[in-house]
């Protein structure tokens, strides 16, 4: 198993947003996390990444058999966890060339590999770049600065195709999106899935899994999995709504 | 642990007792007796062989000093100096000057191997072609070690050239008409209490001059090292640009680490005539101090640059890591019709540090313009100020400026300051100002994290950002370095 998160409870300044989440995901799978406003979504990805403020009181996170909880954000980056961000973060001044090349850097020296030649380097960024329409202009300004929504997007995926992760966490990543970037994103995830990658895509909208198609689709309500099926229950979904899981929960 | 906390944490330990310049280089040296007195003055003087003007001249600036009060108006705190407690000439002993750096004692040669000045490999590196097909650009270095120069690289090709390029104390003899027209003519010898000071007792520092029409054909370079006790560190530079001349001057000091402070009070003069540029950039990294703020070495420099003919220009562009208090202005005087003025400042204070630091744009001419950017980055416990006046003369008409300062603060024990001053006495001039203060977030750390920059790697990215703008402004060669100091300086990881 790639990923197991283990009965798992996390309070953000006392409020408890995780009760008791359950998940298991093989490699080479993907898994939509569906589930309405306020169930812990995007909770469940920031604890995955690390982030400060969160707090784990029960349970654990093992990825490839071990637990990730007592690991910095930048060590689980290094060991093949990555997360799409719903709300990229501007850094003024660093271009983005620069940053891309600074992180896989610092994540080939963490696993004990050699730097990224420059040649090299620059060849898989222009590749990864033009899959996915991103200019030289944009390469060179800075880490999502003036970016558009989409722009920004793309560069998530772009940052993702350079780090090539174990598995890749999905937030929210068509939010903002107009129908042209939409397709131009979910080709540039479809293209990385691989029987050694796994993904989960945590959304609202069944929109997104019309391009991402799940192997399973789980959802989400008051900090549990509520209900897990295969790609059909996102359908369900759409024409149901989140209610009944919400008060199933309760 | 929250990695703002973790940031601050860091910055606390931070490495002011890591200092990596921190070693001292066993090597006797000459002193003056310590403590201050006419005769002391007399004895650099006599030192030097210099000419009787020049001792007057040191005398009259010595009685001066006596009259005058340390300013107390900059925003720093340091007990109470004590002059006669400190030693005003150091040169190292059996010292004459050499001929060639074979003639150089290897131990000072080891000790500038060690801050990485390959004044050595410089000579040989010359005209190398590297395999790209470019030519390493060439860099001079004139390096002072406490008060004397030990070894001018380039001086042949530079003669070529017609550039004079030496220790101001060889200017004084080979050169004292030069010396004399434009010394203290910009930082006149009662400017200021350190200026003053320096004036009396200035013990060495380089001297260049660039004939009318020339284009100095590579980097001079200074690099200053404080190595003996409790020795004041008093150099003097005087650069002149003659009419359609360029030159570019790069400065890096460090100096080892000590638990006591070092008083440094160094006057730089520029001077461009008509059509002729002067870019001047510092790398400074003296010794901080310790994590309890003890020791460190006090910066309290003038720096002063005037723009005497017209379309003359001055850009002046400092990074400041170093020091325990630094005190330090480099401004421009806008004599010159259309003359400009160029301050570009990275300031980054850490442990228990104080900077007081920034620039006064003087426009006295018609259409002169200038420029400050100014970057200040406050970690640890210390204070971090910026200083500055725009000020148009009645007659200063078609006057500009453009400033902008902005600060970054890493933590909360530390504290960022903006002090600008703006007069403008005629009507047509134009001032805009714009500032900024803000802090390092923790969402920005945390998405280079999850990427795979460890905090401090995340720390430095962030920052060198904030300064792109600045850093862009150095040279080549010296904006590595810098970048590299910068990472050195907050990280507290050495190497």
């Amino acid at each position: 198993m790639l990923l197991e998160i283990k009965n798992l409870h996390v309070e953000i300044d006392g409020k408890k947003i995780l009760n008791g989440l359950d998940l298991a995901i093989e490699q080479g799978k993907v898994h939509a996390i569906m589930g309405p406003n306020g169930s812990g979504k995007s909770t469940l990805a920031y604890v995955l990444a690390g982030k400060e403020d969160y707090a784990v009181t029960e349970g654990d996170i093992l990825f490839n058999g071990e637990s990730v909880l007592d690991l910095d954000p930048d060590e689980r980056a290094a060991r093949g966890l990555f997360l799409a961000f719903q709300y990229p973060i501007e850094i003024p001044g660093v271009a983005t060339m620069t940053f891309l090349r600074t992180a896989l850097n610092a994540q080939r020296k963490a696993r004990g590999e050699g730097e990224l030649s420059t040649p090299d380097f620059l060849k898989r960024v222009r590749e990864a770049a033009g899959k996915l329409e991103i200019n030289q202009d944009m390469l060179r300004r800075a880490v999502n600065v003036g970016f558009s929504g989409g722009e920004k997007k793309r560069n998530e995926i772009l940052q993702m195709a350079m780090l090539e992760p174990r598995l890749a966490v999905l937030d929210e990543t068509d939010s903002g999106l107009d129908i042209d970037a939409l397709k131009i994103v979910s080709e540039g995830v479809n293209r990385l899935r691989s029987p050694e990658r796994a993904f989960i895509v945590i959304t609202h909208y069944q929109r997104l899994l019309d391009y991402i198609v799940p192997d399973v689709v789980h959802v989400l309500s008051r900090g549990r999995i509520v209900k897990t099926g295969g790609k059909e229950l996102a359908l369900e979904l759409e024409a149901s709504g989140y209610a009944q899981y919400q008060s199933e929960a309760a | 642990m929250p990695a703002v906390q973790e940031t601050v944490e860091q910055v606390r330990r931070i490495d002011v007792d890591q200092y990596k310049y921190g070693f001292e280089t066993p090597i006797e040296s000459e002193k003056a007796p310590k403590g201050l007195s006419e005769d002391i003055v007399r004895f650099i003087s006599e030192k030097k062989n210099e000419p009787q003007w020049m001792l007057d001249w040191r005398l009259d600036a010595y009685r001066r000093w006596l009259t005058m009060r340390e300013p107390a108006w900059a925003r720093v705190s340091y007990p109470k100096i004590d002059f006669q407690n400190i030693y005003y000439y150091a040169a190292p002993k059996k010292f004459k000057a050499p001929k060639s750096l074979d003639e150089v004692d290897p131990e000072i040669l080891r000790t500038y191997e060690k801050l990485g000045i390959p004044l050595r490999e410089q000579e040989i590196l010359a005209g190398v072609v590297r395999e790209d097909g470019s030519t390493p650009s060439k860099v001079a270095v004139d390096a002072v070690f406490d008060s004397v120069s030990v070894a001018t690289t380039f001086k042949e090709e530079l003669k070529k050239a017609g550039v004079i390029f030496m220790p101001i104390s060889e200017a004084l003899r080979e050169h004292p008409e030069l010396v004399r027209r434009y010394i203290g003519t910009v930082v006149p010898v009662t400017d200021n209490f350190y200026a003053t000071l320096n004036s009396a007792v200035f013990s060495d520092g380089s001297f260049v001059y660039v004939p009318a029409g020339v284009r100095c054909p590579m980097e001079l370079s200074t690099y200053f090292r404080i190595n003996e006790k409790n020795t004041g560190q008093f150099e003097r530079t005087l650069i002149i640009a003659d009419k359609g001349s360029y030159v570019s001057y790069l400065e890096g000091c460090t100096a080892p680490q000590r638990d006591e402070n070092q008083l440094h009070a160094a006057v730089v003069e520029l001077i461009t005539l008509d059509d002729a540029e002067i870019k001047y950039s510092t790398v400074q990294n003296w010794y901080p101090g310790d994590s309890e703020g003890r020791g460190g070495v006090y910066n309290f420099v003038t720096k002063r640059g005037d723009c005497r003919g017209r379309n003359a220009k001055i850009s002046w562009t400092q990074v400041e890591t170093g020091s325990a208090i630094t005190w330090k202005y480099p401004s421009c005087i806008l004599r010159g019709d259309n003359s400009r003025g160029e301050f570009y400042s990275i300031a980054i204070s850490n442990g228990h540090q104080q900077v007081d630091s920034g620039t006064k744009m003087i426009h006295l001419g018609k259409n002169t313009t200038s420029r400050i950017i100014s970057k200040g980055i406050a970690a640890g416990k210390s204070q971090n100020t910026y200083r500055g006046l725009v000020s148009a003369h009645r007659k200063a008409t078609g006057a500009r400026n453009f400033t902008n300062c902005d600060s970054l603060l890493v933590g909360d024990k530390c504290g960022a300051h903006t002090v600008p001053y703006i007069e403008a006495r005629n009507s047509s001039a134009v001032f805009e100002h714009e500032a900024t203060t803000s802090k390092i977030s923790a969402d920005m750390l945390f998405y280079c994290r999850q990427r795979g920059l460890s905090a401090e790697e995340a720390t430095a990215l962030v920052v060198n950002g904030f300064v792109k703008d600045v850093l862009q402004q150095l040279p080549m060669e010296f904006a590595v370095e810098a970048q590299k100091l910068i990472s050195i300086s907050l990280e507290g990881s050495v190497g």
